[in-house]
């Protein structure tokens, strides 16, 4: 009794934690040569004639679905093909002088494509994310041709609204410093905003949860105005602020903060009373409490606050810039419909949607990162 | 005092503390209406002594321990641990809950190093970390986080977190209630050995009565609630003990019997 061999008696637990990772590892294995009998016990299945054994050589599961992957990559980039021929194929109606330009490039992403299909195997990671989007790569293809013959050769739609592909392209290029420059103001105002919403709505957040005299003045100003769109406050934002800059930044923390406060306070206040008093029974003083028991269990809120808050602080910076700061994309988009310039507005567009999407990879990443504890949480 | 004292003989330092818990009364406010919990009670523990609370569930027992580590003042009645009155939690009254309520987004080293963490010694003491998860088994899982862990593991966990502390007085509520009938046994010689080593005094809450026998110097029987304490019982057995001991089979019996439960004997 004296010797104590408690690692010994717990081995039997210790697989408890790996169960689903030595599963996988089983059916990753998984070699088509055995096969498991009725009774469960592997066996060696031996060929026994030689249509038998052929089959065997070849597997014959495997070769129909790595045919079935290569087939489709090498569709898509058919597709892409397709979408260089119809660039050149007919003239444009119009006056874009990227088109042989695009076309150019749709045979060389054909080219590529098949290459890197054919080669899947020697690429590693990179081939095997091709073949996982090669259904992507062909819808692609599809939809850029028929986008091109839509519009910029029999232009089904009217023209003006509805600009080809190589109009775009051509923003890109002829275009961009203009555009940098607009990319650049929105990050700056959207980040200045953005953190000190975060920030304020997270400290606002801990301290409602935490403290019943603090909750007691905050909550009801909290509930007056949370609700409230940003937007609302704009003609107030502008007048009372020194400059645009300032009010808009304003309003973008404000959108920011108020889900970040809801749903950081809401964390806190959710935090399981046995978490305290096992920390109070360890000789935990009250800042300890704050910082390292209620704030990390109230993590996982903090950062639906944060996502939710990201989304609406997206709409306050377009708003703000269309209506009162001179820069960024929103007011780019903005100049280019006045000008009638609707390829610009796309071009825009699209740049807008990569920078939000980026924005909430770049958030559900850091959280991935912070928040390795939880388990199944939403891949972004 | 320092790491290696856990897993060497008892020393003058490290045995416990004695326990005095005098006319206590304690009550909860539900709705308006006054419930009262714990009546009149008054017992008390030597120092390295084991004493083990039986009880029907829901009589009380829980509260009592909740008024020994300090997180509540009682209605009525002192407690006082080596004759200091207890005015609030202590790292020298540490609780093992029948849940093991680890922080799940701290690592198996990490919820260790609470008590340390929290009492501003980690720095100095980080050894004594490693050696308490060594002395419970989990060597290997050190950087697990408590979501990977079985449920006897983690109770592990919570016991390591409690030890590293040096507590004079080891307070168990209901710590096995929630595992499987096996690692029950084996946890169970577990406290018995570790008890037997470092010479806390401590105070298990359990209604299986196998446990307090097998395990207690003394087992304490409560009523219904409000409890009131309606025997003390001294388990005059030497350590190892052995479950199959016809004394304690008897003893068993007798507790059974106070329970009103003897009629399955």
């Amino acid at each position: 009794m004296s010797t104590y061999s408690a690692s010994e008696a717990f081995s039997s637990e210790v697989d408890s934690g790996s169960r689903e990772e030595n599963a996988l590892k089983q059916k990753g294995r998984a070699p088509f040569r055995f096969h498991r009998n009725g009774k469960g016990s592997i066996a060696i299945a031996l060929p026994q004639s030689a249509e038998e054994g052929a089959a065997f050589a070849a597997p014959p599961l495997s070769f129909p679905k790595s045919f079935l992957a290569n087939g489709i990559g090498l569709l898509a980039s058919l597709a892409w093909v397709l979408f260089g021929i119809s660039c050149l194929r007919w003239e444009d109606l119009g006056d874009w002088p990227r088109t042989q330009a695009l076309a150019v490039a749709a045979f060389a992403i054909a080219g590529g494509v098949t290459v890197a299909t054919l080669g899947a195997k020697r690429l590693g990671r990179f081939g095997a994310g091709l073949q996982q989007r090669a259904p992507w790569l062909l819808a692609l293809g599809l939809l850029l041709t028929l986008w091109e013959v839509a519009t910029a050769k029999f232009a089904w739609l009217p023209l003006p609204f509805f600009p080809p592909p190589q109009a775009i392209i051509e923003v890109y290029t002829d275009d961009l410093p203009k555009l940098l420059d607009s990319v650049f103001a929105s990050i700056k105002l959207q980040l200045g905003g953005y953190a000190i919403g975060a920030a304020v709505g997270f400290l606002t957040g801990v301290s409602i949860g935490w403290s019943r005299g603090v909750g007691y003045w905050v909550h009801p100003v909290l509930r007056f105005i949370g609700p409230l769109p940003a937007t609302a406050w704009l003609p107030f934002a502008f007048f009372t602020f020194p400059s645009s800059w300032s009010a808009s930044t304003f309003l973008i923390a404000l959108a920011t903060g108020f889900p970040v406060t809801v749903l950081t306070w809401s964390g806190v206040a959710s935090v399981s009373n046995a978490y305290y008093d096992v920390a109070r029974t360890l000789g935990a003083k009250p800042s300890f409490l704050v910082l390292k028991v209620a704030i990390p269990a109230a993590l996982p809120h903090v950062f639906v606050g944060l996502f939710m808050g990201l989304g609406s602080s997206f709409a306050v910076l377009v708003v703000a810039e269309m209506i009162g700061v001179k820069a960024g994309l929103g007011w780019y988009l903005q100049w280019a419909q006045g000008w009638a310039a609707y390829a610009n507005m796309y071009a825009a567009l699209i740049v807008m949607s990569l920078l939000c999407s980026g924005a909430i990879t770049l958030l559900f990443r850091t959280r991935d990162r912070l928040l390795v504890w939880q388990k199944g949480v939403v891949k972004w | 005092m320092v790491a290696l004292a856990i897993a060497e003989p008892v020393s003058a330092d490290l045995a416990g503390a004695s326990l005095d818990v005098d006319e206590v009364s304690h009550a909860f406010d539900i709705d308006g209406a006054v419930l009262p919990v714990l009546d009149n009670v008054s017992f008390g523990v030597k120092p390295g002594e084991f004493v083990a609370l039986l009880g029907p569930s829901g009589c009380g027992k829980s509260t009592l321990l909740r008024l020994v580590a300090g997180l509540e003042p009682p209605r009525s009645g002192t407690l006082r641990e080596d004759g200091a009155p207890i005015a609030g939690p202590f790292p020298s009254r540490v609780v093992v809950f029948q849940d093991p309520t680890l922080f799940p987004w701290r690592t198996v080293w990490n919820n260790v190093a609470l008590g340390l963490e929290a009492q501003g010694t980690l720095k100095t003491q980080r050894s004594r970390v490693d050696a308490a998860i060594d002395l419970v088994g989990l060597a290997g899982f050190r950087n697990a986080y408590p979501h990977q862990l079985s449920g006897g593991m983690a109770q592990r966990v919570a016991l390591a977190r409690a030890l590293v502390n040096d507590p004079k007085i080891l307070i168990l509520d209901e710590p096995l209630g929630k595992l499987d009938s096996l690692t029950r046994i084996t946890m169970q010689a577990e406290i018995a050995s570790l008890w037997q080593r470092t010479g806390f005094t401590t105070l298990l809450v359990t209604h299986d009565v196998e446990e307090a026998v097998f395990l207690a110097n003394r087992v304490i029987v409560f009523s219904d609630r409000p409890a009131r304490i309606t025997a003390d019982i001294v388990v005059d057995r030497p350590y190892p003990r052995h479950r199959g001991d016809a004394r304690l089979g008897e003893l068993r019996r007798q507790l059974l019997g106070l329970l009103g439960l003897d009629a399955t004997w």
